[in-house]
Formats: C-alpha cells, sequence, structure tokens
C-alpha cells in the first residue's frame, strides 16, 4: 500500500504517448490500430487508478464509478477493433494494399 | 484444526512457525508458502498426466477390443515410462526457418494455460488453490491462453499445413468458447456464484445435471471442441492434415502439446463434475448423518472428485473412440446454428424460471427446471425432424429431375 | 523501496518496454506478439490495483480475443515481403515531436493535480467488486441494490448503449466480410 498515484497516471500517459507515435508513425494500417489499442489501455489504466485511489471514499458502500467506466471501454474497444479489421480486410481483397496512405482516390 | 480436517491450513500454520522461528520476515514466509503450494500442484497435476497416459491407451484399447499395452509391468501401469524416457531421448528438430524463440514457446504456453487451470479447482472443500470469485471466467482466460499457444506454435513452424491447421483450430476454438460461455452462466445463475467451491457446495442438495440436463450436454460438446478432441479433431488428425499445428514438433516439445492435451481432458472432466455432478460433494445429506460424519473429511471428498473427474474423463474418451470426425465447415455450421441458439435458450428459460420459482418450495423448483429442460430438447428434436424431413424432400426432387433430364438426353 | 513498488517498477517496466517494441518492431507479426506482453503487463497492474474482476476480463477479452483478431488479420493481408519498410524519417519525426509534446503536457496536468501524491485509501473490508460493478451496470438505483443506500450512480444506460454498439459492430464485421464473396459469385 505505498504507491501513490502519480506512479499510476505518469505510466498511463507514457503508454498513452507511445501508442500516440505508434499511431501517427506508422504505414500499415493495421499497426495504426496497435497503437490506437495501446492508447485504450493506457486510458483503462488511468480510470482503474482512479477508481482505486478516489473512489474508494469512507463510508461509502460500494462506489463502482471507475471500474463500470472501464467496462465500457472494453466494449468500445471490442467493437473498434472488429469493424477497424473487417474493414482493413476488405480493403485489401480491393486494392491488395494495407498502407494507410495508398487508400487515397477520395483525395483532391 | 487438526491435520485430517484441514490439511492446506494445518500444513501452513506449521510451516509458518517454524519460518519464523528461524527468523525469516514475513513477506519471505508468504512467498515460500505460495511458491511450495504452488510446487505440490503442480507436481500433483503431471504425477496425474504420467498416470493418464495409462488410462488412456488401456481405455482406447478396450474401446476397439483389443488389450492394450500389457507388456511393462503388471497390466503395462509402467508404460508412461517407456512414453516419456522415449520422448526425451528423441531428437530435437527445428526447422532451420522457424521463429526459435515462439517455437519454443509454444509448448509451453500451452502446458502452463491447461496447469493453470488446477489453481482454481476445489478437490475438497479446504483443498484448493485458490477460491477466485470470478473462477469460471478464469477458465475461459485460460482456454484464450491455450488458443494463443495454437497460433503461435501454427505460425512459428513455417509450414503452410501447420498455419493451416492452426487457423482452423483457432476457429473453432473461438467458435466454440461462445455456447460454452453462455452455458456457465447456467451454473452462476442456479448458484449464485461464479467461484468454482461455491458452485460446488451449493450442488449440497441437488446436482445441477438433474435441473438442467442440457446445459450439461451442451458443456459436454462445446468442451470437447475446446479440447481439439475428436469428433472435433480435424485440424490435428493424421489422416487430414498430417497432425496439423504440432506438424515440426518433435521430442519432448510434442510431449508437451501431448501432455497437455490429455491433462486437458481430464482438467474439464473435473470441471463437468464441479459444475454440474456436484464435485467433491454429493452425498446429499447423507454427512450430516452422525454415523456417516467422516464423509465429510477432505480426504474422503477429494476422492470422490477425482473418482467423478475420471467418469467424466471416461465419457470424453468415449466420445472420442465411438464417434467420426466432423468436416469443418459441419463443425463450424454445428456451433453457430444449432449450439448457439440452443444455449440462448437454455439460458433464457432456466434464468426466467429460477426467478419466477425463486419463493416456491425446492421440489417444485426443481421439477419445473427438469421439464423446461425436457420440453427444449423435444422442441429441438421435432424442428430437426422437420428439417431433415424438408431436407429428404429437396435431394429426392433433385435426384428426380436429374433422372427425367438424363432421360431426356439419352 | 517496498515489495509492492519493486513489483510495480517492474510490470510497469515491462509494459513500457513492450509498448516500445510494438511501435518500433519490423515485422508485424513481431508487433502483435508485443502487444500481447503489453497487455498482460496491464493485467499485471490491474491485479495490483485490487481490480480483480478486470484482470481476467483483460485476460479473455483483450488477450484472447482482440490479440487472436490482430494475428489473423496480419497472416491474412500478409504480401510477399513479410517485412514492412519502415516509414520514413520525415513521418517519423513529426511523430516522435508530437508524442513527446504530449508526454509533456500530460505530466506537467498530473504534476498540477493536488491529489497526485496520494497514497490508495483502505479497500472496504466486505467488497464484492463483482457483484457491486453487476449492481451498478444493471440495477436502476445502482449499486444501492448491492450496499442498500438509496441511490449511486446507475450506468445501465450506457451499459445497453455499449450493448447495441457491440451489435452493430457485428452486423457490420460480418456485412464486410461476405459482401467479397457475394458479389463473386452473382
Amino acid at each position: 500500500m505505498s504507491i501513490p498515484l502519480s506512479w499510476y497516471l505518469f505510466l498511463a500517459a507514457a503508454l498513452f504517448c507511445t501508442g500516440l507515435y505508434g499511431a501517427l508513425s506508422r504505414r500499415n494500417a493495421i499497426a495504426i490500430l496497435l497503437g490506437v489499442e495501446l492508447m485504450l489501455n493506457a486510458v483503462n489504466v488511468n480510470l482503474i487508478a482512479f477508481w482505486r485511489y478516489l473512489d474508494l471514499r469512507p463510508n461509502d458502500p460500494a462506489p463502482m464509478n471507475g471500474q463500470a467506466f472501464a467496462v465500457i471501454v472494453f466494449a468500445v474497444a471490442a467493437a473498434e477493433v472488429a469493424v477497424g479489421l473487417a474493414l482493413i480486410l476488405s480493403v485489401y481483397r480491393r486494392r491488395k494494399t494495407v498502407a494507410a496512405d495508398e487508400v487515397n482516390l477520395l483525395k483532391w | 484444526m487438526n491435520f485430517w480436517n484441514d490439511p492446506l491450513h494445518f500444513l501452513a500454520e506449521q510451516l509458518t512457525a517454524m519460518l519464523s522461528r528461524w527468523g525469516l520476515p514475513t513477506a519471505w514466509i508468504t512467498f515460500i508458502e505460495f511458491f511450495l503450494g504452488a510446487m505440490a500442484l503442480i507436481v500433483f497435476a503431471m504425477a496425474l498426466d504420467i498416470g493418464l497416459v495409462w488410462v488412456e491407451r488401456k481405455v482406447v484399447a478396450r474401446f476397439q477390443d483389443r488389450l492394450g499395452p500389457n507388456r511393462l509391468g503388471p497390466f503395462g501401469l509402467f508404460q508412461p515410462v517407456a512414453d516419456i524416457i522415449k520422448m526425451v531421448i528423441k531428437e530435437d528438430i527445428t526447422p532451420a526457418t522457424a521463429d526459435k524463440f515462439l517455437y519454443n514457446l509454444a509448448p509451453v504456453l500451452a502446458a502452463v494455460a491447461v496447469i493453470a487451470l488446477w489453481a482454481i479447482l476445489p478437490l475438497a472443500s479446504t483443498i484448493y488453490g485458490a477460491d477466485l470469485n470470478v473462477g469460471l471466467l478464469y477458465v475461459i482466460a485460460a482456454g484464450a491462453l491455450g488458443t494463443l499457444a495454437v497460433l503461435i506454435a501454427g505460425w512459428a513452424s513455417r509450414n503452410k499445413f501447420a498455419l493451416l491447421g492452426a487457423f482452423r483450430m483457432v476457429a473453432s476454438l473461438i467458435s466454440y468458447e461462445i455456447p460454452m460461455v453462455i452455458v456457465l452462466l447456467v451454473p452462476t445463475l442456479l448458484a449464485g456464484t461464479m467461484s468454482l467451491r461455491g458452485i460446488a457446495e451449493a450442488q449440497r442438495s441437488i446436482w445441477f445435471a438433474l435441473l438442467s440436463p442440457l446445459a450439461c450436454l451442451i458443456f459436454l460438446i462445446s468442451a470437447i471442441a475446446e479440447l481439439g478432441r475428436a469428433p472435433f479433431d480435424l485440424h490435428e488428425a493424421e489422416s487430414e492434415i498430417v497432425a496439423g499445428y504440432h506438424i515440426e514438433y518433435s521430442g519432448m516439445k510434442f510431449g508437451w502439446f501431448y501432455a497437455a492435451e490429455l491433462l486437458h481432458a481430464f482438467t474439464f472432466g473435473g470441471l463437468l463434475a464441479i459444475l454440474f455432478f456436484g464435485g467433491y460433494t454429493g452425498f446429499f445429506g447423507l454427512e450430516k448423518l452422525p454415523a456417516f460424519i467422516w464423509l465429510d473429511n477432505p480426504f474422503v471428498q477429494a476422492a470422490v472428485f477425482l473418482a467423478k473427474a475420471m467418469v467424466g474423463y471416461w465419457v470424453i474418451m468415449w466420445v472420442k473412440y465411438s464417434l467420426p470426425r466432423v468436416r469443418i465447415d459441419h463443425l463450424l455450421a454445428f456451433n453457430w446454428k444449432f449450439l448457439t441458439p440452443l444455449a440462448l435458450v437454455v439460458l433464457v428459460s432456466t434464468a426466467i424460471l429460477h426467478r419466477a420459482l425463486m419463493e416456491a418450495p425446492r421440489w417444485q423448483y426443481g421439477m419445473a427446471l427438469w421439464l423446461a429442460n425436457l420440453v427444449i430438447a423435444w422442441i429441438t428434436i421435432e424442428i430437426l425432424r422437420v428439417q431433415a424431413r424438408r431436407q429428404r424432400r429437396h435431394q429426392r426432387a433433385a435426384s428426380q429431375r436429374q433422372q427425367t433430364a438424363q432421360e431426356q438426353t439419352v | 523501496m517496498t515489495a509492492e513498488q519493486g513489483l510495480f517498477l517492474c510490470a510497469a517496466a515491462f509494459t513500457l518496454a513492450s509498448a516500445v517494441m510494438v511501435v518500433s518492431a519490423r515485422r508485424l507479426i513481431h508487433a502483435a506478439l508485443w502487444l500481447i506482453a503489453v497487455l498482460s503487463g496491464v493485467a499485471i497492474l490491474y491485479a495490483l490495483l485490487q481490480a480483480s474482476f478486470l484482470v481476467v476480463v483483460q485476460v479473455v477479452i483483450y488477450i484472447g480475443a482482440i490479440a487472436v483478431l490482430f494475428i489473423f488479420a496480419i497472416m491474412l493481408t500478409r504480401r510477399q515481403t513479410d517485412h514492412d519498410a519502415p516509414s520514413r524519417w520525415t513521418r517519423r519525426a513529426p511523430a516522435f515531436l508530437i508524442s513527446l509534446l504530449t508526454l509533456g503536457a500530460l505530466s506537467g496536468i498530473v504534476l498540477a493535480f493536488p491529489e497526485a501524491g496520494r497514497l490508495p485509501p483502505p479497500m472496504p473490508p466486505d467488497l464484492d467488486a463483482v457483484n457491486a460493478l453487476g449492481a451498478a451496470l444493471l440495477s436502476p438505483t445502482g449499486a444501492a441494490a448491492y450496499a442498500g443506500v438509496l441511490f449511486h450512480e446507475s450506468y445501465v444506460l450506457p451499459f445497453e448503449v455499449a450493448s447495441v454498439l457491440l451489435l452493430a459492430a457485428l452486423v457490420g464485421a460480418i456485412y464486410l466480410a461476405t459482401t467479397e464473396r457475394r458479389r463473386r459469385e452473382s
């Protein structure tokens, strides 16, 4: 019981920025999705850390706000990965490429 | 508390007292105790695994009307020793282009995924590794690790057959997780808890297999599919895909896959026993009588549980050695078009009846649930019969059309 | 340095190192496997935060389903070369700069947060987290159904919306996956 909250917040921030770097710098669309997954996990760590440290007030029997948030984020992440990968596979079948900057037919 | 009533806690207390007398800090003592406990569990599971090799070979022999190994030792009991020696001294061939780290990781991961299940199996009311209150979800999580092991094995072998077998196996594994998860909610509902020990304790009055036989059946089928055993073993059958994802593994690495598969089958037999057949309980209140108080002893309970697990394992082997293999598209169609809707119907009906009859006397509750299962099974068989009749009519019409077309051309 | 702090530092170092490997691995399949390492590290962190239900949910959903999906997608879209050319440094440098700036901004926010140095409050002794979470997500009076007080925040609406979202994702993914076969047959 000796870890200050800031440690978890710094870890979540570092994880988030690593995911951000991955999402911004990669060409492959699936690699971009990997970066997005890192960001979502960082957000979840943040939420659960806040639940543990700030939600469990004395005299309040069962505040589960942080965990409820995190569960919804889990569901959204799963849905997003499923549809995103289905889209990428669909694009790959048509254009035989997964590079994000080659899918540019609608560019001006 | 003495040794006979509460063996694990008694031993832990003795060890703590001894170690603190030697002057070790508390954190170290806790760590050593947990480590020793985990080691004991793993040793027990692996020793059981060695016995299971013998059991499997004898049982398959009897199913196929032959004797099985009977040369090494009485009744061939030392055959597993010979098997293990053979596997250890075999040449360990690694494909030249294989991804070395992943190639070596895969069998270890497969074995770890199975042994991890033993951490939550309650052998008796006081002999268990950990009493997680999300025990059933932990079972699914261990299954997920097993799925990963298959995928890594198939990919790291750099072999097209291995990859194809791994794809098919993972497809069937993640498909059959769905009816299994849905049906695992039925004992959760009936017991009010997801912890395996709680579910076993809740069956002291009546077994859940009697309250919900359909759920038991669906769990058995999806468990057999999760294990990758026949009739769902297209992805590792030698006549189909040349052993699938473990085609490039030889020697002890293949031994790990083989041992993991056998132990997995036994563990699922144990899970079937806990979830639907009472686990380590099962004397229906007999143990409360003063003459039979010894039935409540943890060692007797552990023996009861292991016996039930062996019966479950025997049923799984029985299915394996009696039924022909199912084709991959039939396998997936069977899951998505039959098992999953059936599992959903069973869950919803059980939930509704459980909620509606919570206040009713126990015998009404039990009868209503059992009758609901019977009704659902009857309706399902009727639907299947109507569908089969329609299919036969279509086939007859199609073949008649073909015959008339042939007669016209002749 | 207590044991818990040491454990946290090990888990955090493992997670961050694996995350760096995810974004910089040359072969995509290795990136996916490093992602599995990150997800396991995050599960260890949840265990340190005593959110036991979420540990299991993380393993089941992220490692068991999402990571497997990623590996499937990577294997099905492999090209002959099997090596992804790294992006040019004209793309990596701005990305690095932006992520560094974001890290700075987030650290600044954390440092300015007055409660940041707080140590964890004691866990309520008889909190059945799974039960309370279920009550919070499913009951109109929120976790009050578990705890017996009058009212807590209830998360029924986000729960139902998430179910509809998952249904939409299911339908969408199936449609996207089978469209090609239908068009080829017609």
